[in-house]
C-alpha cells in the first residue's frame, strides 16, 4: 500500500541531510511502528510524506497504491486517504474544532465526488466519536487547539481520524506527554480503525504505546535510516537495552 | 498645534462657498466657532504628526470632472431596499427601523416612518429649524472638545457646512436597532453629514450604518451617553471600490454608562476613521473595534484617541486589517490617562496580516498615563499567513485557497468578536466570507 523506497531528504534551507535512505513497506492492513532516539529523523518521514514545505527530496520515492505521492499537493494526499497525527497539533484561535473538522469533511466528500453529509448526520457523528475518546462538546465548540491540553491536543488528532477515517494513518509520537488513561483512550481509538484494509505506521519514542497498539512489524530508526527490523520483540529488547546499546551495535 | 499658513487654497475654495445663512439659528454659532477653529487649524497635510502614514489628499481635493451626464442610473423608489444588489446587503435580515440618505441627503420617501418607542429621530435638515434645546448643548459641542490634543481640522470643517444627518433623543431601551442606510447615487457626488445622539440616563440604543453615503464622505457624529445609559454601534461602510470617506465619531461617556462601535470596510479606496473617547464618568465602559480587508487600491486608516478621565473606566481597541495586492493600513490609537483616573484599565491591539509583500501596514500605538495605579496594555504585530496552519489544514484535505480564506476569516474573528450582538456579527462574518471568496483566486 504504503511504499518507500531508499527516500533521502534534506532541509531546504541548510542542504542538511536529515534521511539518509529509508526503506519501509507498509502493506494494507498492517500496523507498523518506527521507534527511534530524538533527532533520528521521525518526524521529518512523517512531514514529508505528509507533504510539508521546506524539505527536499534528494533521492528515492514514496508510493501510495503504486502512485508517486511527491506529485501530489498535502490536500491532495490527504484526500487521497493519508493522515498524519502530528507530534504537535497546530493551534488555530478563530478557528472552531467543530467548523475545522465539518470543512475537512466536506473537502473529502467534494474531492471524491460524494454529496456533503447533512450538517444534523455530521454532528451526530462527530459527537459519538467524540465521545468514545472522551472529548466534551465544549471541546468541539473552541478554536481549534487552542488552550487544548497535550492530552486533549493528542485525542482530538484521533477524533480527526475517526472522523475522516483515511486509508494509511501515519501517528507522531501520538503517546508523548500522555498519562496512562489518556494513553489508553488514543490506543482504543486506533484499535477501532483496525480494519483489513487500513494501515498504520505509528512513530513512538517508548515501547509502552505498543502494549496497546499491537504491532506486526517494529522498525528502528536512527541517524536517518531504518537500522533494524523485526517483530513486537524488537521493541521490547529496545525498551530493555536502550536505544545507545543497539546504535553502537550497528554500526 | 502650528497655526497652518500655506496649502489653504482648498480651505478657502471651501470656506468662500459657505453660505452666510450658516450664522443663524441655533446651531449657527457653533458654526462659527468650527469655522475659525478650522481657520486657525488649517487643512491637514502629509507632514502633520498624524497624517504621516495616509495623506489627506483624497479627503480634501476637489472633487474632479462634476458633470449631470455621469450620474449613475437612478434608484428605484418601488424596489425594496438592496433588492438591485446581486450580493444580499448587511442587516438586510435585521428588524430594524431603517432612515435612508442618498447621497448624503435624507430620503423621506425610501425611509421608514421615524416612530418608535423611547427614541426621537429627526433628520438634521429638519432638526435646524426646530428648537431641540439640548441639540444646542451638543452640536460641534463634542467635536470641539475632541479637537485637544490633536487637530481634526475635517471634523471641524463638517460642523461649519453639514445640513444632513440625524438628531436622535433616546430616553428609554429601543427596542429594535434605528438603521441608517447610506446609498450612493452619483459619481461625483459629496455628503457631508453630522449627526447627534443622546442617550439618557439609564436608556439605550443599536445604531447600524450601512453604506457608502457618497462619492466622498465626511461624517461627524457626537454621542453622548449619560450615566448608566448604553451605545452599540455596528457600522459597515458599503461595498464601493471607489468611494472615499473621511468620519469622526466624539463619544463622551458618563458614570457606569457603555460604548461600544464596530467598522467593517472592505473596499472603498480611502478610508480614514476617527473615534475620539472621553470617559469622564467613573466605572465607564468603552470598546471600539473594527476589521478591514484591502485589495488592490485601498487606503484604511483607523486614528483612535481613548481619554480616561475618571476612576476604574474600562477602555479596549482591537483593530485587524487584511492587505493584499499593494494595500495600506494605518492605525494610530492612542491612550491618555489623566491624573487621578486611578484603576484605568487600558487594553489596545491592532494587527495586520499582509497577503503579499506590496502591502504596507503601519502602526502607531502610544500609551500616555498621568496616574500611578492603572493596567494599561498595547500591541500591534504584523505578519503573514502562517505556514504551519495553512500546511495543518491542507493535511486534512482542504485546499490551500479554501485554507486561505479560512486564516483569514480567523485573523478577523478576535475583532468580531467584540460584537455584542451575536446574530449581527453572524452576518457580517458571512459578508466578509463572501467577499473574501469573490477576492480570492
Ligand atoms: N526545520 C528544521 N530546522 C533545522 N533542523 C531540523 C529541522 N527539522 C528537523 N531538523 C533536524 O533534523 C533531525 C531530525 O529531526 P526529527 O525528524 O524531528 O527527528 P525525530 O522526530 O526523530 O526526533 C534533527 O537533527 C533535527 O534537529
Ligand atoms: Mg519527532
Amino acid at each position: 500500500m504504503l511504499k518507500i523506497s531508499d527516500l533521502h531528504v534534506s532541509l531546504e534551507e541548510e542542504q542538511k541531510p536529515i534521511l539518509k535512505g529509508v526503506d519501509l513497506e507498509l502493506p494494507a492492513g498492517q500496523v507498523h511502528a518506527v521507534m527511534g532516539p530524538n533527532g533520528s529523523g521521525k518526524s521529518t518521514l512523517s512531514y514529508v510524506l505528509a507533504g510539508r514545505d521546506g524539505y527536499d527530496v534528494t533521492a528515492g520515492s514514496v508510493t501510495l497504491d503504486g502512485d508517486d505521492i511527491f506529485e501530489l499537493d498535502p490536500d491532495e494526499r490527504a484526500v487521497n486517504g493519508l493522515f498524519l497525527a502530528f507530534q504537535y497539533p497546530v493551534e488555530i484561535p478563530g478557528v472552531t474544532n467543530m467548523t475545522f473538522l465539518r470543512t475537512a469533511m466536506n473537502a473529502l466528500c467534494k474531492a471524491r465526488g460524494e454529496d456533503e453529509v447533512s450538517a444534523a448526520d455530521f454532528l451526530r457523528m462527530v459527537r459519538s466519536r467524540a465521545r468514545e475518546l472522551e472529548i466534551g462538546s465544549d471541546l468541539l465548540k473552541r478554536p481549534l487547539n487552542t488552550g487544548f491540553s497535550g492530552g486533549e491536543k493528542k485525542r482530538n488528532e484521533i477524533l480527526q481520524m475517526a472522523v475522516l477515517r483515511p486509508r494509511v494513518c501515519i501517528l507522531d509520537e501520538t503517546d508523548s506527554g500522555l498519562d496512562i488513561d489518556a494513553m489508553k483512550l488514543v490506543a482504543a481509538g486506533v484499535n477501532r480503525l483496525r480494519n483489513p484494509t487500513r494501515s498504520f505506521l505509528v512513530i513512538t519514542h517508548y515501547q509502552r504505546l505498543l502494549d496497546y497498539i499491537e504491532p506486526d512489524v517494529v522498525h528502528v530508526m536512527a541517524d536517518g535510516r531504518i537500522v533494524e527490523t523485526g517483530g513486537p520483540e524488537l521493541a521490547l529488547r529496545v525498551e530493555k537495552t536502550g536505544y545507545s546499546r543497539l546504535l553502537k551495535k550497528v554500526a | 498645534m502650528p497655526v497652518q499658513k500655506s496649502g489653504n487654497g482648498g480651505l478657502d475654495a471651501i470656506l468662500a462657498a459657505v453660505d452666510p445663512k450658516e450664522g443663524t439659528g441655533w446651531h449657527g454659532l457653533a458654526r462659527r466657532d468650527a469655522l475659525n477653529r478650522l481657520r486657525t487649524m488649517g487643512l491637514p497635510v502629509p507632514r502633520d504628526e498624524y497624517w504621516r502614514f495616509s495623506g489627506p489628499g483624497p479627503l480634501i481635493w476637489p472633487i474632479e470632472g462634476t458633470s449631470p451626464e455621469t450620474t449613475r442610473p437612478p434608484v428605484d423608489c418601488t424596489m425594496p431596499l438592496h433588492a438591485s444588489a446581486a450580493v444580499r446587503s448587511v442587516f438586510q435580515e435585521t428588524d430594524c427601523l431603517r432612515m435612508v440618505f442618498i447621497d448624503g441627503v435624507f430620503s423621506p420617501d425610501r425611509s421608514d416612518d421615524l416612530v418608535m418607542a423611547n427614541v426621537d429621530i429627526v433628520p438634521l435638515s429638519e432638526a435646524m429649524a426646530l428648537d431641540i434645546h439640548w441639540s444646542r448643548d451638543l452640536f460641534g459641542k463634542l467635536e470641539a472638545d475632541g479637537q485637544s490634543p490633536i487637530a481634526r481640522p475635517l471634523a471641524a470643517l463638517n460642523t461649519a457646512v453639514a445640513r444632513n444627518g440625524f438628531v436622535m433623543d433616546v430616553h428609554g431601551q429601543v427596542p429594535k436597532p434605528v438603521c441608517m442606510v447610506y446609498l450612493r447615487e452619483t459619481d461625483q457626488s459629496e455628503a457631508i453629514i453630522h449627526s447627534l445622539v443622546k442617550i439618557r440616563k439609564g436608556a439605550s440604543v443599536t445604531l447600524l450604518e450601512n453604506g457608502p453615503g457618497a462619492a466622498r464622505l465626511n461624517s461627524v457624529l457626537e454621542i453622548d451617553v449619560e450615566q448608566n445609559a448604553r451605545f452599540d454601534h455596528v457600522r459597515v461602510q458599503g461595498r464601493d471600490h471607489d468611494r472615499v470617506a473621511a468620519t469622526h465619531q466624539f463619544v463622551r461617556l458618563a458614570r457606569e454608562s457603555s460604548f461600544r462601535s464596530f467598522s467593517m470596510t472592505v473596499n472603498g479606496v480611502h478610508t480614514r476613521n476617527e473615534t475620539y473617547i472621553a470617559l469622564r464618568g467613573d466605572e465607564a465602559k468603552a470598546t471600539v473595534a473594527g476589521v478591514c480587508v484591502g485589495d488592490g487600491e485601498f487606503l484604511h486608516d483607523d486614528t483612535v484617541f481613548v481619554l480616561h478621565d475618571a476612576e476604574r473606566c474600562e477602555s479596549r481597541q482591537v483593530f485587524k486589517k487584511v492587505l493584499g495586492n499593494g494595500s495600506k493600513g494605518v492605525f494610530q490609537g492612542k491612550i491618555l490617562v489623566r491624573p487621578g483616573a486611578q484603576k484605568t484599565d487600558g487594553y489596545q491591539i491592532s494587527k495586520g496580516l499582509l497577503l503579499d509583500g506590496t502591502s504596507q501596514f503601519l502602526a502607531k500605538p502610544e500609551l500616555e498615563i498621568y496616574a500611578d495605579d492603572v493596567a494599561c496594555s498595547h500591541g500591534s504585530t504584523c505578519g503573514a499567513l502562517d505556514e504551519d496552519s495553512l500546511f495543518y489544514l491542507m493535511a486534512r484535505g482542504i485546499t490551500r485557497s479554501e485554507a486561505q480564506r479560512m486564516l483569514v476569516l480567523a485573523f478577523l474573528e478576535e475583532a468580531i468578536d467584540e460584537i455584542e450582538d451575536l446574530e449581527i456579527a453572524a452576518d457580517l462574518r458571512d459578508r466578509l466570507a463572501e467577499w473574501i471568496a469573490r477576492h480570492s483566486s
